[in-house]
C-alpha cells in the first residue's frame, strides 16, 4: 500500500513540474503567426504545385499577408484556383480582388509524326532530358518536341497526356491550371503559359525552330521559316514579332483577326476554338491534316 | 603489375587496326571547321567569305584563355561561314573552305629530319607554352582541354612531374597505338618539351600491357632520355581517365573537385598531344591534321588514318572500304565514351580519335529492367561513387542528395552502365544530374 502510494505521489509530483516547464516553454517561445495565414491557406487548393511561384499554399498564404498589409494583391494569382479563389482570399483579407485573365499551356510545337520525319532513332533512357543532352534528338528539328513525355510526367492536374499517333503531348484545357510544371519541365522550352483568349479563342505560332529558314524548312513541313509574311500582315496591330527566324504573336496585342494563319505558307499559325470558316475561306488554309490538338473538337461543340 | 585502385572493368578489346600502319587519307572536297573543337569558348573566326587560305593559315582566334585558335588544314577559299551540323549532335559556328590544291604556309617545316631539344637550346619554358597555345593544340585524347592552360599551373601549385597518356584503354581504338610505333623519337621530344615547359625533370609514359610491342620499343628508344620512364600498366578501363593515370602510375589520389591534378604535382598530357606539341615546337606546324582511327566489326579495312580536321566522316569511311550494309550505329570516339553521330557529313575536330561503326545488333541496347541492388555499379565506379543512388536521385531530382553524394565527381567513363546486369540507363541520368548540379553550384558561387 505505501509502495503505491509512493509511486502516485512521485509520479504526480513529476508530471506537476512538467506541466508547468511545458507551460512556461510554450509562453516562451510562442510562435505567433498571422490567424489570416492559415484562414487564407484553407481556401487555397492545397495542390502546393508551386505555380504561384513560392513554396506551396502555405507560402502563398503568407505571402498574401504581407502583400495585403503593404496595400494591393497585385500580381499575386493562384493559377490552380483562379478568380473565384483570389476573390475569396481577398475577402478574407478585406482587399478588392485583382482582375485577372485566366492562362493555359500551349504546346507550341506541331512536328507531328507525319510533318517531322525521323531521320535518327534514340534508345537511351525515356526522357527528354537525356534525349536532349544527346544534340538534336530524333528528328532535324533542334528545337522541336522531343517526344518523351517529361511534361506529361509532371502535370499533377491530369491535363496533359501524350497522342499516339502525333507523338506530341496535348492539353486538356478544361483540366489545366496554368500551374506551369509542364513548361518548366519542357527541356526546350517548348510549352509557354499563354492568356487563354476570350471564349479559349487564341491565336498562336505553333513553333519553336529559330534555325534559318531553309534548314527549318527541310526539318519539319510545318515549321515557321521566319519569311515575316505574318508580321506584315499584322502591320495595322503590331501583334507579331519576328526574332531569330521565329515569329510570335503577343497575345495582349493579337486583335484574333486570324489573316496572319491564311498569310502563313507552312501553317505554322493556328486559330484555337474559333467556329468552323465558311467554306470558301477554308479552301484557303493550309491542309487540314496539320490541325492540331483539340482545335477541332471544341469549336464543333459550340 | 601498376594500375589503379579503386573499380574499373575490362571490356573486350577489340582492336581490330592495330596492326594497320597509319596512311594518309585522301583530301577532302570541302572542308569544314566547327568553331566549338575545344573545351571552353568558341574560336572567333578572323576570315570572310572569299578569303584564299593555305594550309596553316589562321581561320579563327582564340575567344578567351580557355579557347585554341583554329587553323585551316587545306588550301583554297573560303565559301562562306555558317552553322552547321556537328559531333555534338547541335548546329553550331563553322568555316567552311572549298579545297582548290595543297599548298602549305612556308612557315612550317615538312621534312622528317627529328629535331631534339638539345638542338634549340634557346627554348625557355615560356616559349614552348606561347608556341603551343599559338598552335591551337588541344588534349588530343577526346576530352579537348587547351593545352597551354594546363601548362600553365595556377599559381601556388607546382608541378613534380609529367604523365603522358599512352594508355588507350577504350576498346577498337589503336590511334596512340600505331602512333608510338612510328613516330618513337618525336613523341620523347614532345614528352621533353612538356617537361621544360612545366620545369619538372621526371617523366612517365603510362602504357597499358596489351601494346607489348609500343612498351619494347619506347623503353629502347627512352634509354637516350634518362629522365623519362616508360611505365607499363594492367589493362583496365578507364585507366586513360586523368585521376586514375596518376593513382596507377605514382600513386597519388586527387581530391574531389575542384581539386585538380596539379593539386597533387601533376600534368598529364596524352601520347598524341605530346606529337603534336613537337610538331608545334620544332617544326612550326600547328595542328591541322591527326591520326583517326576508323574501325568496327563489319568494315572491310579497319584503318588508322592521318586525316585533315575539317573532313567530313564519310570520306574516311569510304577510305576503309565504305560503309558497311548492316551498320546500326556511328559512334565518333571510342564504344565506352563516345558519341553517337546523326550524320556521316559531320566533320572530324581536333578531338576525333576514332570512328566506331557498330553493326545493329550491337548497338542496340537492351530494354532496362529493375535494379536487382547487386551493387556491381559500386563496384565499377573508378570515382568510389554509387551509381545507382546518382542515377535515382537525379531521375528524382533530388539534387541536394546528388550534390552531397559527389555526382560531379563523376568522370562519365560509363563503367556503371557497361556492368549492370539489369541494362539500366545509370549514366543517361546521372548525366542530366551532373550538368544540373554543376549548373547550381555555379550559380551559388558566382551570387556569392
Amino acid at each position: 500500500m505505501n509502495v503505491i502510494l509512493i509511486a502516485v505521489i512521485t509520479l504526480g509530483v513529476i508530471g506537476l513540474v512538467s506541466s508547468l516547464v511545458l507551460y512556461f516553454i510554450s509562453h516562451k517561445f510562442a510562435v505567433h503567426e498571422d490567424p489570416r495565414i492559415a484562414q487564407v491557406s484553407d481556401v487555397l487548393p492545397q495542390a502546393n504545385c508551386g505555380g504561384c511561384g513560392y513554396p506551396g499554399c502555405s507560402g502563398f498564404a503568407a505571402a498574401c499577408v504581407k502583400a495585403a498589409d503593404a496595400g494591393s494583391l497585385e500580381g499575386k494569382l493562384c493559377p490552380v484556383g483562379g478568380q473565384p479563389v483570389m476573390e475569396q482570399v481577398a475577402g478574407i483579407l478585406g482587399m478588392a480582388a485583382v482582375a485577372s485573365a485566366p492562362k493555359v499551356a500551349v504546346v507550341r510545337c506541331n512536328g507531328t509524326c507525319e510533318n517531322r520525319p525521323r531521320n535518327a532513332e534514340f534508345n537511351g533512357a525515356h526522357s527528354c532530358r537525356v534525349q536532349q543532352m544527346t544534340g538534336m534528338g530524333e528528328t532535324a528539328c533542334g528545337y522541336g518536341c522531343l517526344g518523351c513525355g517529361d511534361c506529361v510526367k509532371k502535370c499533377q492536374f491530369g491535363a496533359l497526356s501524350m497522342d499516339v499517333t502525333t507523338g506530341l503531348p496535348v492539353v486538356d484545357e478544361d483540366k489545366c491550371t496554368a500551374c506551369g510544371a509542364c513548361s518548366k519541365a519542357c527541356p526546350r522550352g517548348i510549352i509557354e503559359i499563354r492568356l487563354k483568349g476570350p471564349k479559349g479563342r487564341r491565336v498562336v505560332v505553333l513553333c519553336n525552330n529559330k534555325d534559318k529558314g531553309a534548314v527549318a524548312n527541310k526539318a519539319c513541313k510545318a515549321s515557321c521559316i521566319g519569311c515575316g509574311k505574318c508580321v506584315k500582315t499584322c502591320d495595322k496591330f503590331e501583334a507579331i514579332t519576328l526574332e531569330n527566324n521565329l515569329a510570335y504573336i503577343d497575345a495582349e496585342k493579337c486583335k484574333m483577326c486570324r489573316k496572319c494563319e491564311e498569310a502563313c505558307p507552312k501553317g505554322a499559325i493556328h486559330a484555337f476554338n474559333f467556329p468552323p470558316r465558311k467554306p470558301k475561306a477554308e479552301e484557303s488554309t493550309i491542309q487540314s491534316t496539320q490541325t492540331p490538338m483539340q482545335n477541332a473538337e471544341p469549336s464543333k461543340a459550340e | 603489375m601498376k594500375t589503379f585502385h579503386i573499380g574499373g572493368v575490362h571490356p573486350a578489346e577489340n582492336k581490330l587496326s592495330a596492326g594497320s600502319p597509319i596512311r594518309e587519307a585522301a583530301l577532302p572536297k570541302q572542308a569544314v571547321f566547327s568553331m566549338f573543337q575545344h573545351i571552353g569558348a568558341p574560336a572567333k573566326p578572323v576570315v570572310q567569305k572569299g578569303d584564299v587560305v593555305k594550309v596553316g593559315t589562321l581561320l579563327a582566334e582564340a575567344g578567351g584563355f580557355v579557347s585554341a585558335p583554329i587553323y585551316s588544314s587545306v588550301s583554297g577559299k573560303v565559301n562562306k561561314i555558317d552553322a552547321v551540323l556537328d559531333a555534338s549532335g547541335t548546329r553550331r559556328m563553322a568555316v567552311i573552305v572549298d579545297v582548290e590544291g595543297d599548298e602549305w604556309e612556308e612557315s612550317i617545316d615538312r621534312s622528317k629530319d627529328i629535331v631534339r631539344l638539345s638542338d634549340r637550346p634557346e627554348l625557355d619554358s615560356k616559349t614552348i607554352v606561347e608556341k603551343i597555345k599559338n598552335a591551337g593544340i588541344v588534349g588530343l585524347g577526346g576530352a579537348t582541354f587547351p593545352c597551354h592552360v594546363k601548362l600553365t599551373p595556377p599559381p601556388g601549385s607546382k608541378a613534380d612531374c609529367v604523365i603522358i597518356n599512352a594508355v588507350e584503354c577504350e576498346p577498337y581504338l589503336t590511334a596512340d597505338h600505331r602512333l608510338m610505333l612510328e613516330h618513337p623519337e618525336e613523341i620523347l621530344v614532345g614528352v621533353d618539351l612538356i617537361m621544360k615547359a612545366v620545369n619538372v625533370t621526371k617523366g612517365y609514359v603510362g602504357i597499358e600491357n596489351n601494346k607489348p610491342d609500343a612498351i619494347k620499343l619506347m623503353t629502347e628508344k627512352a634509354k637516350q632520355y634518362p629522365n623519362i620512364e616508360i611505365v607499363s600498366l594492367k589493362v583496365k578501363y578507364p585507366q586513360g581517365g586523368e585521376k586514375q593515370l596518376i593513382d596507377a602510375v605514382i600513386g597519388r589520389q586527387v581530391p574531389a573537385p575542384p581539386a585538380i591534378p596539379i593539386n597533387v604535382g601533376a600534368v598529364v598530357q596524352n601520347v598524341g598531344t605530346a606529337f603534336a606539341i613537337y610538331e608545334a615546337v620544332m617544326k612550326n606546324k600547328p595542328l591541322v591534321d591527326r591520326i583517326i582511327t576508323v574501325t568496327g566489326k563489319s568494315v572491310k579495312n579497319p584503318s588508322n588514318l592521318l586525316a585533315r580536321l575539317g573532313t567530313p566522316f564519310q570520306l574516311l569511311i569510304d577510305e576503309c572500304g565504305g560503309l558497311p550494309e548492316d551498320t546500326g550505329k556511328i559512334i565518333g570516339g571510342g564504344p565506352m565514351m563516345g558519341k553517337a553521330l546523326l550524320s556521316l557529313e559531320v566533320p572530324m575536330t581536333k578531338g576525333s580519335s576514332g570512328l566506331l561503326l557498330m553493326n545493329e545488333k550491337e548497338a542496340r541496347r537492351s530494354e532496362p529492367q529493375p535494379c536487382i541492388r547487386c551493387a556491381k555499379c559500386v563496384g565499377a565506379c573508378p570515382m568510389g561513387l554509387e551509381p545507382f543512388l546518382l542515377s535515382k536521385v537525379s531521375a528524382m531530382e533530388e539534387w541536394e542528395i546528388a550534390e552531397k553524394n559527389d555526382i560531379v565527381s563523376c568522370i562519365e567513363c560509363g563503367s556503371c552502365q557497361f556492368t549492370c546486369p539489369s541494362n539500366r540507363p545509370l549514366l543517361d541520368m546521372i548525366r542530366v544530374g551532373k550538368t544540373t548540379v554543376m549548373g547550381i553550384i555555379r550559380s551559388r558561387t558566382s551570387k556569392s
